[in-house]
């Protein structure tokens, strides 16, 4: 490191004792951070540690309690973002602050035109947005509209809106999980040019991976307290993981090979076409057979949806379906109702708009879609709530959610209770097909494990799990066979032991590997 | 029909358009801005009640277009209120804005005029008057364009030149100025302008103030221009109506210009031709008076083709948690 023989560098952020609480919950208990500049700083934790919030302090979003933050050793209040873009900070925010129907030169000066008239403004953008795509490797079309863009593209208008702006220290909240491996790499390579030109660069990130890969010093969050602050080279993705969640944490799976055996699922010729006329599945076709889990590995948005969204009753579509050798009708009106009936389970992909009524208490959600189950009604008229409380409360103790209570409402638990929640519905009726969407997005890395554990089991029950979700992680470690969506298609498959990130990477940018 | 009675009609669909128009724009830079406000019917009949009362008061019809506009920018800025600063329900909001506009302005004119919820009629200067466009008259005379000129063109009040003059402006400022730049952003994603530095609620303010504004003169044109004197609920629904031009017109104002010119002329229709013969069958003129408005009902069930709305319309803005 240049500079460090000098004496003592000024440190770009020092946080001293911040300290935030929404009400009774304390986000962040008395966090000091030191983060120096030219640095690329890791910050790990599971969801609700406290990072996001501590995040928001800095870009101004939310007042601390208590503490005091010093920017490149000055005292500074950051009282909203203004006074953070003054700063020199900037913050690329895990969903995309972006004005979709405007161009990029219209988000990039957004909130620091020149003057009165855009013209001026727009005309100066376009020279800095060229000089800063030469100097960082930042390429993007500056006339052309956010929504045309993948979201790799917005992620870079997002980092040129905060360089564009002069920031010296740049916030990525969760970069990579919307990426494929190819984009996230070119990401880091951006991030290690903006390092080399002197920026300071806060990564936070539930990715382990990529804290050894890219940064320089991590700092892992617990329950609102930071626990450990420790130089990358001196750590391994074990020690991280265990400091994150206070235990010893699986980070591999163990299971037993597959046993696969008949089809339960058999998809021939899939078409569906959306309301704007675009085709989302082009002839989509695959089995899957008891007693195994097919990957659908893809980037969001490939037509992963479509097919969960066709196979759970909630989209009409062209094609066949059988399951165990029975057609299904894919144009039926109580489509939801008819696929259970043939056995299919369904955890959507997001669980607090389809998978949960979030106002509605657990019990409530625990029998969606199989109230009329007799075991639910008390007579003909009435549901025997009495019964399905104590369903529920039974289920919650065996899928481990936290805290055991029927009563509450869906919206009171975190992200991973509630998937058990979702899951505990499915799988308790033993089906012969699960349907699962992204088990385990924003699920912290505890519930992670058992949700993986469950579906393991589920499969040597002899299920049949067909798996979609965009962390090749999770489709590796799951998977017995692994097919990529591009485009609506599949593009080819594997078994997780013949492949690997980057050769599932390119088929999932559209390359077709070598022949399936 | 003669080219005339052709040009009578095209030039009583300009006067009728203009309320429209007006009132389409003022509901454009709200619904840009990601203010639904479906009270342009109540803001103006405030101002059309006010306008009359205070021109027919001091006799002078400027005063009258002030105090329109001022009584307009009051109820616009309850709507404000309720809808930024306290995050209520801009679609309640708006019924209770016209509800009360509706109900005050009739009270308010018994107690202060006592002819029956009316204002006094506006003669003379309590009345915007036709301005002669130059060389009219000059024209008149040269074939197919004179006419045109000297009946279409020339001879209207000042509010209507001023109405479609600020088509070209609306234009102008949504898509060339910064403020225009950040009242779009807002109506679209108000977290972009937010992380960007830039206030939310003082970008919706001063939309909704210039619906306030756009409206007051809408409100004041119908007593003061179109009619002379208010009467009781004398929009007749023209808000509604360019609520369902501002949908037609996918929130631009060019477009908007061209549905509100398409309302205004099944307007002028309606009163030219009372009943209609169609040989045998007689069209009542209720009909024909029906007609803008089952336009609106035709238009609002969505046969025009997909109208994207501003993305973040009728949601207050709240930071996340």
């Amino acid at each position: 490191m240049a500079g460090a023989a000098g004496g003592q560098r000024v440190p770009a952020i020092e946080l001293r004792g911040i300290s935030k609480a929404f009400g009774p919950v304390q986000a962040n208990r008395d966090i000091s951070l030191t983060v120096m500049p030219g640095t690329i700083h890791g910050i790990v934790g599971e969801n609700g540690a406290g990072k996001s919030t501590l995040m928001s302090i800095l870009y101004g979003f939310y007042k601390a309690d208590a503490g005091e933050i010093r920017i490149a050793g000055r005292p500074t209040q950051i009282p909203d973002s203004q006074a953070a873009i003054r700063a020199g900070i900037g913050m690329v925010f895990q969903h995309f602050k972006l004005v979709e129907p405007f161009t990029v030169l219209e988000n990039v000066i957004l909130g620091v035109e020149d003057g009165r008239l855009l013209r001026p403004s727009l005309a100066r953008a376009q020279g800095a947005l060229k000089r800063l795509a030469e100097d960082y490797e930042l390429h993007v079309d500056p006339d052309a509209r956010i929504e045309d863009l993948g979201v790799g593209m917005k992620q870079r208008v997002e980092i040129l809106k905060a360089l564009y702006r002069q920031a010296d220290i740049l916030i990525l909240d969760e970069p990579t999980g919307v990426l494929t491996p190819a984009e996230a790499d070119h990401l880091f390579r951006i991030l290690e040019n903006l390092r080399s030109q002197g920026k300071t660069i806060i990564l936070i990130t539930h990715k382990l991976r990529e804290i050894m890969a890219i940064t320089d010093t991590v700092s892992v969050m617990r329950r609102g307290q930071m626990v450990a602050t420790v130089a990358t080279a001196q750590t391994s993705p074990g020690e991280l993981a265990e400091l994150m969640v206070g235990r010893k944490v699986l980070l591999h799976l163990d299971k037993k090979p597959a046993a696969p055996g008949r089809n339960v699922l058999e998809v021939e010729n899939l078409r569906v076409t959306d309301i704007d006329g675009v085709e989302r599945l082009r002839g989509v076709s695959l089995t899957v057979r008891a007693g195994e889990i097919l990957g659908i590995a893809g980037v969001a948005g490939n037509g992963q949806s479509q097919l969960l969204g066709v196979l759970g009753g909630t989209l009409r579509a062209s094609g066949t379906v059988r399951i165990e050798g029975q057609a299904i009708d894919l144009g039926a009106r109580n489509a939801g109702q008819a696929r259970r009936a043939a056995g299919i389970a369904h955890v959507p992909e997001d669980r607090q708009r389809e998978g949960l009524v979030m106002e509605f208490l657990a019990w409530e959600n625990m029998i969606f879609g199989y109230h009329h189950d007799p075991a639910c009604q008390r007579n003909r008229a009435l549901m025997d709530n009495v019964a399905i409380r104590a369903m529920t409360a039974e289920r919650m103790e065996r899928f481990d959610v936290r805290p055991p209570d029927p009563d509450l409402q869906a919206r009171s638990f975190s992200g991973g209770n509630q998937q058990k929640i979702v899951l505990a519905r499915e799988i308790e009726r033993n089906p012969a097909l699960l349907i699962v969407g992204q088990p385990t997005r924003g699920v912290d890395i505890g519930a992670i494990e058992f949700i993986h554990q469950r579906l393991i089991a589920l499969r040597d029950a002899g299920a049949a799990i067909l798996l979609v979700s965009v962390e090749l992680d999770e489709i590796l470690s799951l998977s017995d066979r692994i097919a990529v969506m591009f485009d609506g298609r599949i593009m080819g498959e594997r078994r997780p032991e013949e492949t690997d990130e980057k050769d599932l990477g390119l088929m999932m940018a559209g390359v077709r590997g070598k022949a399936a | 029909m003669d080219f005339a009675t052709a040009l009578q009609i095209l030039d009583s669909t300009v006067r009728l358009a203009t309320p429209l128009l007006l009132a389409c724009l003022a509901g454009l830079f709200s619904e840009r801005a990601g203010i639904f406000d479906i009270g342009l019917e109540g803001k103006m009949l405030a101002s059309a009640f006010f306008s009359a009362a205070v021109a027919a008061v001091t006799g002078s019809v400027w005063l009258g277009l002030g105090a329109g506009i001022a009584a307009s920018l009051v109820m616009a800025a309850i709507h404000g209120a309720a809808s930024i600063s306290f995050r209520g329900n801009q679609l309640i909001s708006g019924v209770a804005i016209n509800f009360l506009a509706a109900g005050l302005t009739v009270v308010i004119a018994q107690t202060w005029f006592s002819q029956g919820g009316r204002t006094p009629s506006l003669i003379g200067a309590a009345r915007f008057e036709p301005i002669t466009l130059p060389l009219a008259e000059t024209l008149h005379p040269v074939p197919i364009l004179g006419p045109i000129y000297h009946e279409l063109i020339s001879g209207h009040t000042l509010p209507v030149y001023l109405a479609f003059a600020l088509v070209p402006l609306s234009w102008w400022v949504l898509n060339r100025t910064r403020f225009g730049l950040r009242l779009r952003a807002v109506g679209e994603n108000p977290e972009a302008l937010d992380t960007a530095g830039v206030s939310v609620a003082a970008t919706r303010y001063a939309a909704v103030a210039i619906c306030g504004v756009l409206c007051g003169i809408a409100g004041a044109y119908l007593a003061t221009a179109l009619q002379a004197g208010f009467v009781k609920d004398m929009t007749a629904g023209r808000g509604f109506i360019a609520l369902a031009a501002l949908i037609f017109a996918k929130w631009r104002p060019w477009q908007a210009m061209g549905a509100t010119l398409l309302f205004g002329f099944l307007q002028a229709i309606a009163l030219r031709y009372q009943n209609i013969d169609l040989g045998g069958v007689v069209l009542p003129v209720q009909v024909m008076d029906a007609l803008p408005y089952v336009l609106t009902v035709v238009i609002l069930a969505g046969f025009v083709g997909r109208a994207i709305p501003p993305r973040a319309g009728g949601a207050p803005y709240m930071k996340e948690r």
